[in-house]
């Protein structure tokens, strides 16, 4: 954004239909980034005004009150005040209210009246309005408010988004500003009184809307800012308080009270007509809330989304999986002259772009549903049915999609985390998310139960184990989530107040480019961390290289076959490449747990992908690489497996508790570049990336050891 | 004078007082909800909590133990209205 360049802010209640007005407003020429240092997305675009008029729009998100409280209420009226890092202040404001509920988004509008910037406000869901039967006088409510522009708006049904467009391009040219209320006399001289305190402690007059923040809000964040660090500070507000008080308020009621009492008059004569008729919302809470029938239709949709999650996607997974092996299998035979070349193309680059691409359609699904659920209204419903079983731990109801999500696939789930607006149950979902037993998952799971647990135990106790796996994740994870939030997160809860808003058709526009951003946001940021780890990987798999280890071996052995002998060398590289011998020093780690070498060797091969186990396992058994779970030659191979020293020598290395062992450290480990590259993506930071991945993985090694320990001595 | 969790499904009630103290109060307030204001119980989650409140043409949804502090007048005769359309 150049510094020349226009800007107006777009400003809001959540479920008013700003962001289909900004999407109306501004088309496809969206940018999508983050506020410096915190984890709320900016959202940008180019609007047209008319008369070669072009503006930066710029949506920020939705929200009730300029009180400071929560960190989106923060980013906004630091963003408002040109007070965050790299930004300015806009040129003007576009404030969207719904039409339906105009005394109460005219609460917002009042307070960002004290910002005294040019403003403009935007009546939407006027085709909802006018169903009600609601007339809206906008030439009297803008002649209250002191000539700002008021235009009725139809946003989803693309109606008056010209009026909007007409409306900026006024108050660019007029700077129409909205009336102030009038404070109360005790408390507009508390205020003052607050002004000049800063402005002898700081050398600078705040604004009169930051003097507010302070008299009002209960916490520092806005004198902070300003960096008022006087240590008289709190008793100075508290006699400005004493002022407010001696009016008759409470201090921290007295904005809404008088702001609404000013509305309230400001509002007289100018809504007529109004059946009372509550639209929709109401009968089909009937049904989605019913006590029944709603727990019911909720399993049944949340079903739905998961198995589109997990099975949709499997398809264009394959189809990414097949084109990424046609491309190794048409590049590899050009590279031939160049082995180590040929290694870093194959194994490397074209591995590290698909281990991300294959993400993208569970995402992309998975937001396609979330987008759905969001703007419909169901998803604030959902979070009504479920809190109760997520509020004693910390979590809230909108962490039921993430968390169930995670079953497919950690990314999406962790992605899907942005719905929850309260940074505390945000954080502790997101550290959950990754326990949950995903579809990589699976095939270890399967390797073991049909090598090992089928057939010593029978079918029955196959799908047990299966199962017991699959729940591991959850029973570490909820309790994790209660200590955090509980204990270990200093950040206050936000309160769970939750508008369940009407029920509407979901936009195919606003959802599908929804979709996109963040599939576009995944690719650039975490695709470059995963693309990294698969590189770093491959080269400690690689290095060293010994040219001449496939011959020795075959003057060894001369009547190995061809495939035998490629397997042979395979297994023979990889012992003596850095990540073999990095393997063999750990094992001694990993001896507790029953895992000798080779299985030292997978476990680690796999920390950027868990599911590579099976096909590291392959190489280090010598069956050659691409062996799957299924794969009878690798099952026999590790049936026969024995120790070859030490006081467990011939005994097999595969017992049942080595396999429940690994399997119990497989459900727990955090092996999964992407996710962590994720998680530091969705939390700011590497902090909690590195805080979950040392959490998770030595939870592993301690319930791995555990597992392997009570079992060999009942077995 | 009831808290407001006491309030069975349907009935209704007009606020007495809450506890500006309080996070939730703070957004209820914001949200309009203002000591006078009528409000009615809709609905609780089919687990027994949170509750949904309805107040000024608005359906909020709130935890249980978050509503503690609001004080409720259900003897005051006052049906839910939307905003006041002023005749």
């Amino acid at each position: 954004m150049s510094s020349k360049e226009i800007y107006v802010a777009l400003v809001g209640n959540p479920n008013t239909g700003k962001s289909t007005l900004f999407n109306a407003l501004t088309g496809l020429r969206q940018k999508v980034g983050n506020y410096p240092g915190v984890t709320v997305a900016r959202k940008s675009g180019r609007c047209d005004c008319g008369d070669g008029l072009k503006v930066e729009l710029v949506d920020l998100p939705g929200l009730y009150s300029l009180a400071a409280a929560s960190p989106d209420e923060q980013v906004v009226t630091d963003v408002l005040l040109g007070s965050l890092e790299g930004s300015q202040q806009p040129d003007a404001i576009v404030v969207v209210l719904d039409a339906t509920n105009l005394l109460r988004n005219l609460f917002l509008a009042s307070q960002l009246a004290e910002l005294n910037l040019p403003m403009a406000l935007v009546l939407n869901q006027a085709d909802i309005a006018h169903e009600q039967g609601l007339k809206i006088d906008t030439q009297l409510l803008s002649q209250r408010l002191g000539g700002v522009p008021v235009v009725l708006t139809s946003a989803w049904k693309g109606e008056g988004i010209s009026l909007v467009r007409r409306a900026i391009a006024e108050v660019l040219n007029k700077k129409s500003k909205m009336t102030r209320l009038t404070w109360p006399g005790q408390v507009e001289s508390a205020l003052g009184a607050i002004v000049q305190a800063i402005q002898a402690d700081t050398g600078k007059a705040p604004s009169s809307a930051d003097a507010q923040r302070i008299l009002f809000s209960s916490n520092a964040h806005t004198s902070n800012r300003l960096g008022w660090l006087n240590v008289q500070r709190d008793s100075i507000v508290r006699q400005a308080r004493d002022q407010v008080r001696a009016a008759g308020y409470n201090p921290l009621a007295a904005e809404p009270l008088i702001h609404y009492a000013h509305l309230r008059k400001v509002l007289e004569g100018v809504i007529a007509g109004g059946t009372g008729k509550q639209g929709n919302a109401a009968a089909l809470d009937r049904v989605l809330l019913h006590r029944v029938m709603g727990p019911i239709l909720f399993i049944g949709i949340m079903l739905g989304l998961f198995a589109s999650v997990f099975w949709l996607a499997k398809f264009p997974m394959q189809w990414i999986q097949a084109g990424v092996d046609f491309l190794k299998s048409v590049i590899a035979p050009a590279l031939v002259s160049t082995p180590m070349l040929q290694s870093l193309v194959t194994d490397g680059i074209i591995a590290g772009v698909g281990a991300f691409l294959v993400f993208l359609p569970q995402i992309l699904i998975l937001f396609l549903f979330v987008g759905i659920l969001e703007d419909s209204g169901y998803m604030a419903r959902a979070a009504f049915i479920m809190d109760r079983l997520f509020s004693w731990c910390g979590l809230n109801g909108k962490s039921f999609v993430p968390l169930l999500s995670g079953f497919a696939c950690a990314i999406p789930g962790l992605l899907s985390t942005r719905t929850i607006e309260d940074p505390k149950a945000r954080l502790a979902t997101a550290f959950a998310v990754p326990f949950m037993s995903c579809s990589a998952r699976f095939p270890i799971y399967a390797l073991m139960c049909a090598a090992f647990i089928g057939p010593l135990y029978g079918p029955g106790w196959e799908s047990v184990v299966m199962v017991g796996m699959h729940c591991v994740g959850l029973i570490f994870a909820v309790p994790t989530a209660f200590v955090l939030t509980r204990f270990v997160l200093k950040v206050k809860p936000q309160p769970f107040v939750l508008e369940l808003p009407r029920y509407q058709m979901p936009k195919p526009r606003d959802v599908i480019w929804r979709m996109w951003q963040n599939a576009a946001e995944f690719i650039s940021k975490a695709g470059t961390v995963i693309f990294a780890i698969t590189i770093i990987i491959w080269a400690l798999c690689y290095f060293p290289r010994d040219t001449q280890m496939s011959d020795r071996i075959k003057a060894a052995e001369p009547t190995l076959s061809e495939h035998e002998l490629q397997a042979r060398t395979q297994a023979a590289m990889i012992e003596q490449s850095w990540m073999g011998r990095f393997g063999k020093a750990v094992q001694p780690v990993f001896d507790p747990c029953g895992f000798d070498w080779k299985i030292t060797v997978g476990v680690l091969a796999s920390f950027p992908a868990r599911e590579v186990i099976v096909s590291t396992l392959g190489v280090t058994y010598s069956i050659g690489k691409g062996a799957e779970a299924d794969s009878q030659h690798l099952r026999t191979a590790m049936q026969e497996a024995k120790w070859m020293d030490g006081p467990r020598k011939s005994t097999p290395i595969f017992s049942l508790a080595a396999v429940l062992a690994l399997m119990v450290f497989f459900a727990l480990c955090s092996q999964c570049g992407p996710t962590i590259a994720t998680l530091a993506q969705e939390t700011g930071g590497w902090k909690w990336a590195a805080i979950s991945f040392f959490y998770m993985t030595i939870l592993a090694w301690v319930m791995a050891v555990v597992v392997y320990q009570s079992v060999i001595r009942f077995t | 004078m009831t808290p407001l969790s006491q309030l069975l499904p349907g009935q209704f009630g007009k606020l007495v007082s809450l506890n500006p103290d309080q996070a939730v109060d703070q957004r209820l307030m914001a949200l309009g909800l203002l000591p006078g204001m009528a409000l009615k119980l809709v609905r609780r989650a089919p687990l027994g909590d949170p509750l949904a409140i309805e107040f000024g043409g608005q359906v909020v949804s709130l935890r249980l133990a978050e509503a503690e502090s609001l004080i409720v007048d259900v003897a005051a005769d006052c049906p839910v209205q939307r905003p006041k359309p002023t005749p």
